[in-house]
């Protein structure tokens, strides 16, 4: 079995889009998001790398270009040796990829929380519900334009939250979680504060 | 023999006695005693047979993820104790080692047996109350009052070590927070000398007891293929017969200086998984005796990485470098470069993950956690088909998950 390099040594020969990617640890590759089932499918049946380890959407930031990835990991159970793959999700607005149901089954849930927590959709996976959240829930919580201490919204059974009025509210945040500013040092904003504090016992939260 | 039954075959095919039988739809959970904590799985019957499981997971979901991109990466450590709780030092150790990473940081060869002793007694006490809900699962409530004897005699010892039985948060990013207690090495090797003896008891109960062998053998068999598949790490891997540890594979705080076996099964069964975790118990007693007999002396925090270790707290109110040091490192948090690292560490339910994006500064910007109860239990829907009621107790008890992990 080769070692983790020449595996992305041989991507990189056999597929065009593929490039490296920086990483402090494994070997990694960035793959467009056509070639990404192609890519996974090699390094599964000709790199060895049987096993799917993890996958995890990131949100690059409201703006960014582009916004939304997903980073798997991959792991040889002959080797033991892991490998990352990342790849960006072509559309902000609708990101999507394709499915990686068909190499792993252990691939549904994972799949299935990506979507859940950032709303990114696998095209071809069989049964792409909310695994952590209800379903009918209406964000995505883990969008870096979700709040930290969540939004108003229904009960997951909306027949109790039209009976009482009753819903989920959102977190009070006054005195924590304790967040600090990062990048340039001022030592006026190191001091440790809520993360929101447009809002407290006396000021009304916007919008709300 | 539990194999044997007539039902499996035919409810595959979605039939029992010929002809379209009624299905029955129930859930099981989110608080059946055998569904240890949170889990429901919505069960479609024909009769005693099940024809669908679909786990429904998330009712203890926090948010974990989220909060870790809002504070610093020491502030979360407390976060970790209630992932796996049943083994809340070797949470602590697999994150603090992710961030390490991150940061190119090596820890003192003290601290890196501190860690992995902790690491293991956790092992032994997850794997016991484990152990112990099987037992009463499948109907030997004896078990689960030995197990937990054992076990309170571990929470003695974390309390001597972090001031905490259960939720510990004893590591720090660069270090653990304290160094070990005069006298506790000592006691931690009088607890494996007499917890040998009392393990052999407690299998002995199970191990040749006929009523539990037929309640588990040849249950819930998962294959080998199917196990890597669906990416099952830990006991639940190694009784199908994967010889996969990340402790021998990928060596991480210094375990690759003990001397100790990877426990395999053979049939993938529930009783091999309980098989292999009374075997890993042991081995964990070699691995803390070794540790204790070589136990290294010097620091047990890196402390010159000044941007990433908190100074001892009895420079900080007397020195102007170590105070600012100290505002720094709590304000700030502890700097990293920004970067993407992965960890694995071989916990008692699994190989769990971190993975760390990091823009720079003391706050990640995502952090993901790769859960293996959440991994183990996405087998569920394959596994419980075909199975009967009664037996998914035992598969359940077998796979040895927790929710806290798995709903994050």
């Amino acid at each position: 079995m080769p070692p983790a390099p020449d595996a992305v040594a041989a991507l990189k020969g056999g597929w065009a889009g593929v490039t490296e990617r920086a990483s402090l640890d494994h070997p990694a590759v960035n793959v467009p998001a056509a070639d990404l089932l192609g890519v996974l499918g090699a390094l599964k049946g000709a790199h060895g790398f049987d096993m799917l380890a993890d996958v995890a959407g990131v949100d690059w930031g409201e703006g960014a270009k582009p916004r939304f990835s997903v980073v798997y990991h991959l792991f040889s159970t002959s080797t033991h040796a892991y490998v990352r793959v990342a790849s960006d999700c072509p559309l902000d607005s609708a990101p999507e990829l394709p499915s990686a149901t068909g190499l792993w089954p252990g691939a549904n849930w994972h799949e299935r929380e990506a979507f859940d927590m950032f709303g990114i959709r696998f095209a071809g996976h069989p049964d792409l519900r909310r695994i952590i959240m209800w379903d009918g829930y209406a964000h995505y919580p883990l969008r870096k334009d979700f709040p930290l201490a969540g939004v108003e919204s229904a009960l997951p059974d909306a027949e109790i939250t039209a009976e009482t009025g009753v819903g989920t509210i959102a977190a009070p945040m006054m005195g924590g979680p304790f967040v600090a500013s990062t990048g340039q040092m001022n030592m006026g904003e190191a001091e440790p504060r809520a993360k929101d504090e447009s809002w407290n016992e006396r000021r009304p939260k916007p919008g709300a | 023999m539990p194999t044997e039954h007539a039902f499996p075959d035919s409810a595959a095919k979605g039939t029992l006695g010929g002809s379209d039988a009624e299905r029955l739809s129930i859930s099981m959970g989110p608080s059946h005693p055998s569904t240890h904590g949170v889990l429901r799985i919505q069960l479609e019957l024909d009769g005693e047979v099940v024809t669908k499981a679909d786990p429904v997971i998330g009712y203890l979901h926090r948010g974990d993820e989220k909060i870790a991109e809002n504070m610093t990466y020491n502030q979360f450590v407390p976060y970790t104790d209630r992932l796996d709780y049943l083994a809340p030092l070797a949470n602590n150790m697999a994150y603090a080692i992710a961030v390490e990473k991150l940061a190119k940081l090596e820890v003192p060869p003290r601290c890196q047996a501190i860690r992995v002793i902790t690491a293991e007694m956790a092992r032994i006490s997850s794997h016991l109350l484990g152990l112990g809900a099987f037992g009463i699962d499948v109907g030997a409530w004896t078990v689960f009052l030995y197990t937990f004897t054992e076990r309170e005699k571990l929470y003695k010892l974390f309390e001597e070590l972090t001031g905490a039985r259960f939720t510990t948060s004893y590591s720090r990013i660069g270090g653990v927070s304290r160094d070990v207690p005069p006298g506790w090495l000592e006691r931690v090797d009088a607890f494996c000398v007499q917890f040998l003896p009392n393990l052999e008891e407690v299998l002995n109960l199970l191990t040749r007891n006929k009523i539990f062998m037929d309640r588990t053998s040849g249950i819930g068999v998962i294959s080998k293929e199917d196990a890597i598949a669906y990416g099952l790490t830990g006991p639940n891997l190694r009784g199908s017969g994967v010889p996969l540890d990340l402790r021998k594979d990928r060596p991480y705080s210094g375990y690759e200086q003990y001397d100790f076996d990877v426990a395999v099964g053979t049939q993938g069964d529930s009783y091999d998984r309980y098989l292999v975790r009374g075997e890993e118990m042991r081995q964990s007693v070699r691995i803390i005796r070794q540790a204790v007999a070589k136990f290294p002396p010097g620091k047990w925090c890196a402390e010159d990485a000044r941007r990433i270790v908190a100074p001892r707290k009895d420079k900080v109110l007397t020195s102007m470098e170590e105070l600012i040091q100290n505002f720094m490192i709590v304000t700030e948090g502890p700097q990293m470069p920004p970067g993407e690292v992965y960890f694995e560490a071989e916990n008692p339910k699994g190989a769990l993950g971190f993975f760390v994006v990091s823009k720079g500064g003391g706050v990640p910007w995502r952090l993901k956690i790769r859960a293996p109860s959440f991994c183990n239990l996405s087998i569920l829907p394959k596994l419980c088909v075909g199975a009967m009621v009664a037996d998914i107790v035992a598969i359940l008890g077998s796979l040895d998950f927790v929710m806290g992990e798995c709903d994050r």
